[in-house]
């Protein structure tokens, strides 16, 4: 494999956060810090946010503690009364300085925030700083009303909650080449989620805190850090499931009905498949159970297909195993979407849903290019290529081959 | 449901009479209408919206108190106790009977909230709300949602010992303490939003003070979705195990919950004791991977058909290795039919090398064989198994568990459950029940 090279809009990502950090840095180092009771106390925070961080693949936001306090101190105007007269600097210095500080347990422990993280929190905070902080330190809303105000202060921040998704959307397009669309729907559906809990406390911290001050802080952080604990704990029964699942689909190869590995690997190529063809997460997510389960009729054979390989039975055999299979996942009460894909997998591609059509040509590939030996690969691509009619959807496919021409046609190593 | 008796009915009506009488605003005193009606609407629709389509199911955290908290530091003690009001009789309700639970609970809430609001204004929180004296404002603030927790377990105690006649002591021990932390988290958002109410910002500022607590409330229910979920996929699994091999619908959840019983009498934690369930639950999954022809053959098995029959403890291992969850249950699966003397399978370990997981598991294993009908053996009475058991041990069985199982079974009898759809008894909660746990205690 050739070294890896970053794509151009990441390194234009990174040179434009670290630009701005370095220079706010410079500036508040340089100037001194206005108010430092308050910067301290919202750097504590960020820090503690930090601190409470938890990584995982389902975590969106991983620190949403630390961005809501860094949104807030970005909108501060006002402590306990009194004006406050901090600038676009020294926001950017105290957000970067407190997640620095808050994540340096977390790299010690090898599970540091990525790179991204860090750059889109400065950039965010940046924005948010650019908007509000200018305008208000010249008095430009002095005389908007209360309720005008607290609307204006979510206004700008549900704004650039957006401008953040279509950051990270992009980021992850061009990292991982899946497509935008999907890609951008997803982190949009995490704004819903704790990405709005996040915009609300930011917002109310900021106002808390210009009517009560500081005391604001720790008060206003209960409701938002049990959110995180009720997300994290709603991602780990997810993974749970998972893997109970994952499990249950590994009773086809205890039983040797299936070789070792088959249904995990079908699942996580069609899980590529289905990013690279625009499905969203709800959608993944039933693929994967799907393609985890998709042999699971098997086990109601008396005897076992030679090596597992279903593409190669008669139309009529698959069908029989394919009905088979979905009775047995609507009897382990999986989600009803499940089961349908499993049921329909063998059915001609023009009438399967789009997910059964990814698991039979996925499945099909699988088998022939474990058949083929060394160059099993290109000829199954072959084969389902010129199958494509009525078979196998072309479109899939032809996804298919981009995906395996991304990861230079191998095999993801499992198991 | 039965009818409800007589005195749970006379009960309820004095309840309902108090909270009539808190509800009359005494002379002198201006209700501030416009804040009653938002508040009350937006009370009302907090419940609505979160018992509808919106969570799918009866949210185990409770009712909505942050709004009816952030009434109380707000409004007087009559006004605040009339935000309840439409909330209560507008809510979702589960059990019949729907009208006397809806009045019982709007009862029940009206009480709560005007002795939180008596408290607080007693305390001088009103002022402390007011000026946004954020730490002075936590002492009052917290004496009233302590009032609040207490009239409210009191109430439910109250009917608890009424309607089904649990011991007063019983139905009170653990109420307070139950709902004390939720509701104390529920008040802290009150808190916020009774400042910020009155601050220039008003109350489209309170309201965002919501949607952190909307947000964790919808993960929490989510959560217990998908829990849900997978407990039901696991027990539609073994049930597939136990169609398959023939035995009697539950054996597997049967043995779940007799190595659950001796788990217990050992003494171990409640999260070791949930693990050992599933071990028994799982324990013979691995027959999924044994051809059904063989399982169900009638007549006696040829050597080599016992052979791979014995080997459905390596493949449920094989199976369930990569459940993280699962921990030493693990284990279990693997070594449920190993025997003290050495002469089990799969690896004819000896005493002390079998984990004690797997000698529990095997012990409840043996005794449900024992106890139920199969196709070959009709069910023995408990007492003959427990001899037969007790027979076995030290040669097959290890002393320690079987003695645990002969007391639990001697002192709460054996009583399986009847069906394996529902492994957890029958719960009737109270009208309007309590604040469940928080969320967070919940595992």
């Amino acid at each position: 494999m050739s070294a890896y090279r970053p794509p151009p809009l990441f390194t234009l990502v990174h040179a434009c956060a670290a630009l701005l950090a370095t220079g706010s840095l410079a500036v508040t180092l340089y100037g001194g810090l206005e108010e430092r009771r308050v910067a301290l106390a919202f750097g504590v925070l960020v820090t503690v946010g930090e601190l409470a961080r938890r990584n995982g693949a389902q975590v969106r936001e991983p620190a949403p503690l630390g961005a809501a306090a860094a949104l807030s101190y970005a909108l501060l105007g006002e402590a306990g009364g009194r004006a406050t007269h901090h600038g676009l600097a020294q926001v950017v210095a105290v957000v970067l300085a407190g997640s620095l500080l808050g994540s340096v347990p977390h790299v010690a422990r090898g599970q540091g925030p990525t790179l991204d993280h860090l750059a889109r929190r400065v950039l965010t905070v940046g924005f948010v700083a650019v908007c509000f902080q200018p305008p208000y330190n010249r008095g430009m809303f002095d005389d908007w009303g209360g309720p005008a105000y607290a609307l204006l202060l979510l206004a700008l921040l549900s704004l650039t909650a957006l401008c953040d998704a279509v950051l990270a959307a992009a980021l992850a397009h061009s990292r991982t080449g899946w497509p935008f669309g999907p890609v951008l729907r997803d982190e949009l559906r995490a704004v819903c989620g704790i990405g709005s809990a996040v915009i609300a406390t930011g917002a109310v911290m900021a106002l808390a805190v210009a009517v009560v001050g500081l005391w604001a802080l720790p008060v206003f952080s209960v409701p938002l850090l049990l959110a995180q604990m009720s997300f994290r704990r709603y991602a780990a029964v997810r993974a749970t499931y998972r893997q109970t699942i994952a499990s249950l689909a590994r009773a086809t190869e205890v039983a040797g009905y299936t070789p070792a590995g088959h249904a995990r690997r079908v699942a996580a190529l069609s899980q590529a498949v289905g990013r690279d063809l625009g499905l969203t997460e709800p959608e993944l997510a039933v693929l994967e159970y799907a393609a985890l389960m998709h042999d699971i009729g098997q086990l109601s054979l008396v005897d076992p297909v030679p090596a597992g390989a279903t593409a190669g039975l008669p139309a009529a055999e698959q069908r029989r195993i394919a009905l088979l299979g979905g009775a047995v996942v609507r009897q382990t009460g999986v989600d009803e979407a499940v089961a349908v894909v499993v049921e329909r997998q063998a059915d001609p591609a023009a009438e399967q849903p789009l997910a059964a059509r990814i698991v039979r040509a996925v499945n099909a590939y699988e088998e022939k290019s474990r058949e083929g030996g060394l160059g099993g690969p290109l000829t199954a691509l072959e084969e389902l290529r010129l199958a494509t009619a009525g078979e196998y959807a072309p479109e899939v496919v032809e996804s298919l081959a981009r995906v395996l021409a991304r990861s230079s046609l191998t095999l993801p190593v499992t198991g | 449901m039965e009818a409800v008796p007589v005195r749970a009915r006379a009960y309820v009506a004095c309840v309902v009479l108090a909270a009539l009488l808190c509800l009359l605003p005494p002379p002198g005193v201006r209700t501030p209408w416009g804040a009653v009606l938002l508040l009350a609407v937006l009370y009302a629709g907090c419940e609505r919206v979160a018992r509808s389509r919106f969570v799918g199911i009866s949210h185990p955290a409770g009712t909505f108190y942050p709004v009816l908290l952030a009434g109380a530091f707000l409004l007087p003690a009559t006004a605040a106790a009339l935000v309840a009001v439409p909330g209560a009789l507008l809510s979702h309700v589960e059990q019949r009977p729907v009208a006397l639970r809806r009045v019982w609970r709007a009862a029940q809430h009206v009480l709560g909230v005007w002795a939180a609001a008596r408290v607080h204004w007693a305390l001088g929180g009103r002022d402390a709300v007011v000026a946004g004296d954020v730490p002075y404002a936590l002492g009052p603030a917290g004496a009233a949602v302590l009032a609040f927790c207490l009239v409210l377990a009191l109430l439910d105690g109250g009917i608890l010992a009424v309607a089904e006649r649990v011991p007063v002591r019983r139905a009170w021990r653990g109420l307070v303490a139950r709902s004390l932390a939720p509701i104390a988290v529920h008040g802290l958002a009150g808190l916020m939003m009774a400042v910020l109410w009155r601050s220039p910002y008003g109350p489209v500022a309170a309201l965002l003070v919501l949607l952190p607590m909307c947000v964790s409330w919808w993960a929490f229910a989510q959560y217990h979705r998908e829990r849900a979920a997978h407990q039901a996929t696991i027990r539609a699994l073994v049930q597939a195990v136990d169609i398959k091999d023939g035995y009697t619908r539950g054996h597997s959840e049967r043995v779940g919950q007799a190595s659950m019983m001796i788990a217990r009498e050992l003494g171990m934690d409640d999260e070791r004791v949930e693990v050992l369930r599933f071990a028994g639950i799982l324990h013979d999954v691995g027959k999924l991977g044994v051809p059904t022809r063989l399982l169900r053959k009638d007549g006696p098995l040829t050597p080599e058909e016992r052979r791979v029959i014995e080997l459905h403890p390596e493949y449920g291992h094989e199976m369930v290795r990569g459940i993280g969850f699962l921990g030493e249950a693990r284990a279990a699966v693997l070594h449920h039919h190993e025997r003290l003397d050495g002469t089990g399978y799969p690896y004819g370990l000896v005493g002390g090398q079998i984990p004690e997981s797997a000698r529990v598991v095997a012990v409840a294993d043996a005794f449900d064989a024992m106890t139920s009908t199969r196709s070959y053996s009709r069910a023995r009475p408990v007492e003959v198994a427990l001899a037969e058991l007790k027979r076995c041990s030290g040669s097959q069985f290890d002393p320690v568990m079987v003695a645990a199982l002969v007391e639990a079974v001697g002192r709460a009898g054996w009583r399986p459950a009847v069906t394996a759809d529902d492994v957890r008894p029958p719960r009737t909660p109270p009208p309007g029940a309590p604040v469940s746990s928080p969320p967070g205690a919940h595992r």
